[in-house]
């Protein structure tokens, strides 16, 4: 493969890259122009469609297909982009929003002119001060330069844009969590159906798209199809369902590595050439343990695992849950398993929205197990209990409304599976002559 | 017709309902365990306990093809060719799952919980939860909150369903409850300076599954398992809710709501729920009484009985006030009575106690102005009599206000007989006064009133637990129900007291007495069958509540 020049992050490190000017000149909104005089909003979503992109906020579903199922007959349609990046180890959308704004509201632009959203509302994360402060004057710049209001570039075509700042829940990046968010109500997750598509915000026909997803909308309309086409994965034949994994991704590189950052690069990269070839290698000239694939809800990679390729297939091949963010985080050989997964499980025990029973008390739980583990009053029973609550809280056994609990399993599952040695030897060498109790043990810690 | 299977068994489906899983499979006879689910809420699909597998039955070629993973029965409708699947180990271990979830915090507190006995967390783990316990994490003890003046949470027995909070959305329109914190910390909560306080309050208390929401009036009363429940309507407006009524050794403890559609929905209003109190009030009168010269003589029922036949067989005319409080078979037989002493008798209804203004809430639940049960069906009673006597149909002339304008005029009855039996909405001392040349005046009141002191006989009303017959309310629904609560020793309930004073055989029933008077009247033609646990309705003859004008102020000549 040749050297890849990025294209998403083109701009940062540009002094001035969040000014309208700066952005403008160098090449900016001329996608918007052209599609916005020559496209028809039908001509915008086939060529998404045609390009392949998949979601980068952490599911991956098509893009161009979620637009289509919008219901064509009710009218107004909400476009919410989902700037509410909260999953550990990610931060790409933060360095498009706060290094090219601009590029991000062009994408909005075009895939709300897509899908026919005449209000995008933009949902921010509370943690983001200074893309907030960015995203904010590049509205106005917008608005300033025609570029969106009550009439598009003489188009006729009227958007406008809400900015929206979250309070700092990691379920408000669930889709359904964050147009109730939005409403004003609790981040509770909706029961599906009906989708969002049909029935999202305010009760309208919505869309939810991730900010790295649109920016990636901008990218397709700028560049084209055979482009967008021409890097990443191909689909798997073997797969019917397999819709491959085209295009540029920003890999968020973080942990124990020489050179931490976000990377472009095309999909499909390896876990060991991002450490090695961006970041550095693992720190301090130390062998790696594990890391985390795409945000620590996927799960866990042993070292012998880090040639997986972080598609949207590959993680799934080695027993991970997906590609998620592409947010790998890189564990050095002195990292504790247990502490991993203490630190996992406090952070789902803490963002559990609550509302269903298995993942509100199930993560709870595991916490507290975990507490104990790492107390050193450990029993051998609690590997089994704790993957009983990984095997049962998620959607995929259908236990509860929306992935949230999945993360919080995956991590559990993987850990237990991948380093089942090292927590059974943590809990004998810290609870020598008890580890195998079955009879409950006195609590450490208060309750809450 | 739609065909929807459950654990194998065929069910049928009519063309306009719209079921879920858990109603399908109720008529089935399989019982899916829920907690948030309510039919009167919206669906959240949150607490997970009626997780079932599910599918779709090729209509060709009749095979089965389930979903991969579990779905919550409360969320997944019935529609033709669907599949549940409610009994498989899957299914098994969910519950299992959710019940161990459930209880890993719950307090161990059944033996002072009021809701043991009736608590669905009790008994599904009974039913569905694991053999032992695996979570070595120490229960909290129970924090108790005061949420309002009719409720009290017990924080840590919750279980987070979150019916209260959505009652208080949806049907009271009132939000007055919420959800506080995240995660494992969440606790149902209102917000500082705003207390629940809406005019249903009482039914969240009713919708908590768990022993979390608990009604201060009944906090520590008794244990559910010493009361016996009885079917009954209240008489606390004219809506005539259904409800059932809890008691134990003659004492009312507590009144819940019974789900009828075409009256209450599933619910009942705190002033109803609460209206109890009167009847076991230290103040009522519980002894018939009679007048010797200027004081009360106590009398046993034997002698008043002889000595009411024996006047009122004496009066010259015989005038009776029907109470809007009575029951339709008690009216009937009351009047009975004086036309049988007196075959042009008047039969008047007496006054309708009227309070504040219909309120109608979001789902059409109303509490109404008219606070007696059965005004609509004394009328109908005092109208077919009077229909029998030859009477003109105008209410004007068997109203309260009529008869006391003609007392003003100069009429001189020769006896008047005025039922009773409204915890309040005493007669005042002025028009009691209009009443005082009446040479015989026999009053039934549950509590001394003016009019008692001009009265010759003063019998013992009867309080609405104590009655037996049928209540007609505003929408001309007749619902019929049985004694709750035998009456306080020495009270004869209305029914028994006619009856005997009609010299009739046997006992009095409720039902007997229906079926004389649906034979009777067209009025009443409807109730001729047997009638439903929800009631009938009697349609037609719909009498506009404004034709009845209030007393107006007469002064005493």
């Amino acid at each position: 493969m040749g050297e890849y020049e990025p294209v998403l992050l083109a701009n940062v490190g540009v002094a001035g890259s969040h000014t309208r000017a700066v952005y403008e000149s160098r090449g900016g909104y001329e996608g918007l122009r052209r599609a916005l005089c020559d496209m028809s909003p039908a001509d915008v979503t086939e060529r998404v469609k045609a390009s392949g992109l998949r979601g980068r906020g952490g599911a991956g579903f098509p893009t161009g297909l979620k637009w289509t199922f919008l219901d064509k007959k009710a009218t107004p349609v909400y476009f919410c982009l989902n700037a509410d990046e909260s999953e550990p180890g990610t931060f790409n959308n933060r360095i498009l929003m706060e290094e090219d704004p601009h590029q991000v509201l062009e994408g909005l632009i075009l895939s709300c002119y897509a899908t026919g959203a005449r209000t995008a509302y933009y949902y921010m994360r509370y943690e983001y001060p200074l893309a907030w402060e960015r995203t904010r004057a590049a509205i106005d710049e917008c608005y300033a330069a025609g570029l969106l209001g009550s009439n598009l570039l003489g188009t006729g075509y009227a958007l406008d844009v809400v900015l929206h700042r979250g309070a700092a829940a990691y379920i408000c990046g669930e889709e359904t969590g964050l147009i109730e968010s939005l409403e004003g109500k609790r981040a509770w997750p909706r029961i599906k159906p009906p989708f969002p598509a049909i029935e999202g915000a305010f009760r309208k026909p919505t869309v939810v798209n991730n900010v790295e997803t649109v920016s990636c909308v901008r990218q397709i309309i700028d560049r084209g199809v055979d482009w967008f086409r021409s890097l990443g994965v191909p689909p798997d034949p073997k797969n019917p369902r397999d819709a491959g994994s085209f295009g540029p991704k920003l890999y968020c590189l973080s942990g124990h590595v020489e050179r931490p950052g976000c990377y472009e690069g095309p999909l499909g990269l390896t876990v060991r050439e991002l450490i090695d070839r961006f970041g550095g290698g693992v720190w301090k000239g130390r062998r790696g343990k594990a890391a985390i694939p795409g945000g620590i809800s996927m799960g866990l990679l042993r070292e012998d695992e880090f040639d997986c390729p972080l598609d949207f297939n590959g993680p799934g091949r080695y027993g991970c849950l997906g590609l998620g963010t592409a947010a790998v985080v890189v564990m050095d050989e002195t990292v504790s398993i247990v502490d991993v997964l203490h630190n996992s499980c406090r952070f789902f025990a803490h963002e559990s929205c609550g509302q269903c029973t298995p993942c509100r008390e199930g993560t709870a739980w595991a916490y507290k197990i975990l507490q104990r583990i790492r107390a050193g009053h450990g029993r051998l029973l609690d590997i089994e209990l704790l993957r009983g609550i990984g095997d049962t809280i998620g959607i995929m056994p259908g236990t509860t409304i929306c992935g949230l609990a999945d993360g919080a399993a995956w991590p559990i599952k993987n850990a237990i599976a991948k380093f089942r040695d090292e927590i059974e030897t943590h809990i004998k060498t810290t609870n020598p002559g008890h580890y195998g109790a079955t009879r409950p043990v006195p609590e450490r810690h208060s309750a809450h | 017709m739609a065909i929807v299977v459950v654990d194998g068994v065929e069910v049928e489906i009519g063309d306009g309902e719209r079921l879920n899983g858990v109603q399908a499979a109720r008529r089935a006879g399989i019982e899916i365990p829920h907690y948030c689910w309510h039919p009167g809420l919206s669906v959240v699909a949150s607490c997970r306990m009626c997780l079932v597998e599910s599918g779709k039955r090729d209509p060709a070629t009749g095979q089965v093809t389930l979903l991969p993973k579990l779905v919550p029965a409360c969320q997944t409708p019935a529609t033709d060719g669907t599949v549940f699947v409610t009994q498989s180990d899957t299914v098994r271990q969910a519950r299992a799952m959710v019940e161990e979830d459930l209880l890993i915090r719950h307090p161990i507190d059944c033996p002072i919980c009021d809701k043991a006995g009736e608590c669905s967390l009790q008994d599904y783990h009974f039913r569905y939860g694991r053999a032992e316990r695996r979570a070595d994490l120490r229960p909290f003890t129970s924090r108790r909150r005061t949420l309002g003046d009719t409720v009290s949470l017990f924080v840590d027995r919750c279980v987070m369903c979150s019916r209260c909070v959505r009652f208080c959305r949806e049907v009271a329109g009132t939000s007055e409850l919420m959800v506080a914190h995240r995660g494992a910390h969440e606790e149902i909560d209102v917000f500082p300076g705003f207390p629940l306080a809406n005019r249903l309050s009482g039914n969240v208390v009713d919708l908590c599954p768990v022993g979390a929401l608990a009604d201060r009036d009944f906090l520590y009363q008794q244990r559910v398992w010493f009361m016996r429940s009885h079917k009954h309507v209240c008489a606390g407006c004219s809506t005539g809710c259904s409800i059932r009524i809890d008691t134990n050794q003659d004492r009312i403890h507590r009144l819940k709501p019974r789900a009828n559609a075409a009256v209450n929905q599933w619910w009942m209003c705190d002033e109803g729920r609460y209206a109890f109190k009167h009847v076991h009030d230290a103040s009522r009168i519980v002894e018939p009484r009679a007048r010797v010269g200027n004081r009360w003589e106590a009398r046993d029922w034997p002698s008043i009985l002889d000595a009411l036949r024996g006047r009122l067989a004496d009066a010259p005319s015989i005038t009776v006030v029907l109470s809007p409080h009575q029951t339709v078979e008690e009216a009937y037989l009351l009047a009975a009575l004086a036309r049988r002493h007196d075959p042009s008798a008047r039969i008047v209804v007496g006054e309708t106690p009227m309070r504040g203004a219909d309120e109608s809430f979001p789902t059409g639940f109303t509490i109404r102005a008219e606070k007696c049960p059965n005004r609509r069906g004394v009328e109908r009673i005092a109208e077919g009599w009077n229909e029998a006597a030859g009477g003109s149909e105008s209410s004007d002339d068997f109203g309260w206000s009529a008869f006391l304008a003609e007392l003003d005029r100069g009429a001189r009855p020769g006896a008047v007989w005025i039922a009773g039996g409204g915890p309040d909405g005493a007669v005042d001392p002025e028009t009691a006064l209009r009443l005082r040349r009446t040479p015989l005046l026999i009053v039934q009141s549950l509590f001394h009133n003016p009019l008692c002191d001009q009265a010759d006989f003063v019998l013992p009303a009867t309080a609405f637990a104590e009655r037996e017959g049928s209540y007609v309310n505003a929408t001309d629904r007749l619902q019929s129900f049985a004694w709750a609560l035998r009456p306080p020793i020495g009270v004869e309930p209305d029914g028994p007291l006619y009856w005997k004073l009609l010299d009739r055989s046997g006992l009095y029933r409720g039902p007997v007495v229906l079926k004389e008077i649906a034979e009777r009247w067209e009025s009443f033609a409807a109730a001729r069958g047997s009638i439903p646990e929800t009631g009938l309705d009697l349609g037609g003859a719909v009498r506009p509540q404004s034709t009845r004008r209030p007393a107006a102020p007469v002064s005493t000549t």
